[in-house]
């Protein structure tokens, strides 16, 4: 599985994403998050307020319930502000 | 077409592009986005724009689309940059061309609503304080929300 961060969670976690693998028990996004947070303090920060991350898997805007699964590409990041 | 680029563009040279051999257009209708020297009452000396390489041409293609699903459209056009811009910079170029204008501005005007709450970019602006991240406007999802069907 492929983590992407973009803008301040990428500032905050240090570096613009990880390859990571997962306990099979982590079924989607929210639960994924979960796992991310408790593997360090910093982490744990980066993720602290969910409402104000947004996600996509595989390059498409996804809500927090939607599955994950191995080789799938998870991106985080604020609420966009393009134009 | 879309384009995702750090380089500058020419709006003329575009337009020209755009219609060029094609007399079944009659209206071009563009949207050109600057950066500005001023944000919150501070003083920007620039913005550094941020994306996701993959999902924003991605995104951007599939927006294009459905405009062109939605509007008869002889051909459109998009361009964002990313990377350092300054003040006085393009940032975005929206042009969509017609026969008859009401789809041109209609289509442009679509564009670069679902653009400002959609495509996958963010700004950081510097200012004499550091560096802040622009965050997203409940307006500009207002904006947005009126187009869909």
């Amino acid at each position: 599985m492929k983590l992407l961060y973009f803008a301040w969670i990428r500032v905050k976690m240090g570096v613009s994403g990880e390859h990571i693998d997962p306990p099979k028990n982590i079924k989607d996004i929210e639960g994924l998050i979960h796992w991310i947070k408790q593997r360090n303090p910093v982490s744990n920060e980066a993720f602290s307020d969910i409402s104000n991350i947004r996600f996509a898997v595989n390059q498409e805007y996804v809500d927090i319930d939607h599955p994950v699964q191995a080789g799938d590409e998870i991106a985080f990041f604020p609420p966009v502000t393009g134009g | 077409m879309i384009r995702v680029q750090s380089a500058d563009f020419d709006v003329g040279l575009e337009l020209k592009k755009l219609t060029e051999g094609n007399h079944q257009i009659g209206a071009v209708a563009t949207f050109v986005g600057l950066v500005r020297d001023i944000a919150d009452k501070d003083t920007i000396s620039a913005m550094v724009l941020e994306h996701y390489p993959g999902m924003t041409e991605k995104q951007l293609a599939d927006i294009e689309h459905e405009a062109n699903q939605r509007w008869d459209l002889n051909s459109s056009l998009i361009i964002h940059r990313y990377g350092r811009l300054e003040p006085g910079d393009n940032i975005v170029l929206v042009a969509c061309a017609s026969s008859h204008r009401e789809s041109a501005f209609d289509a442009c005007h679509f564009l670069i609503d679902w653009l400002k709450t959609k495509a996958p970019f963010w700004k950081l602006e510097e200012t004499s304080e550091g560096g802040r991240w622009v965050e997203a406007k409940t307006k500009d999802d207002i904006a947005t929300a009126r187009w869909e069907k």
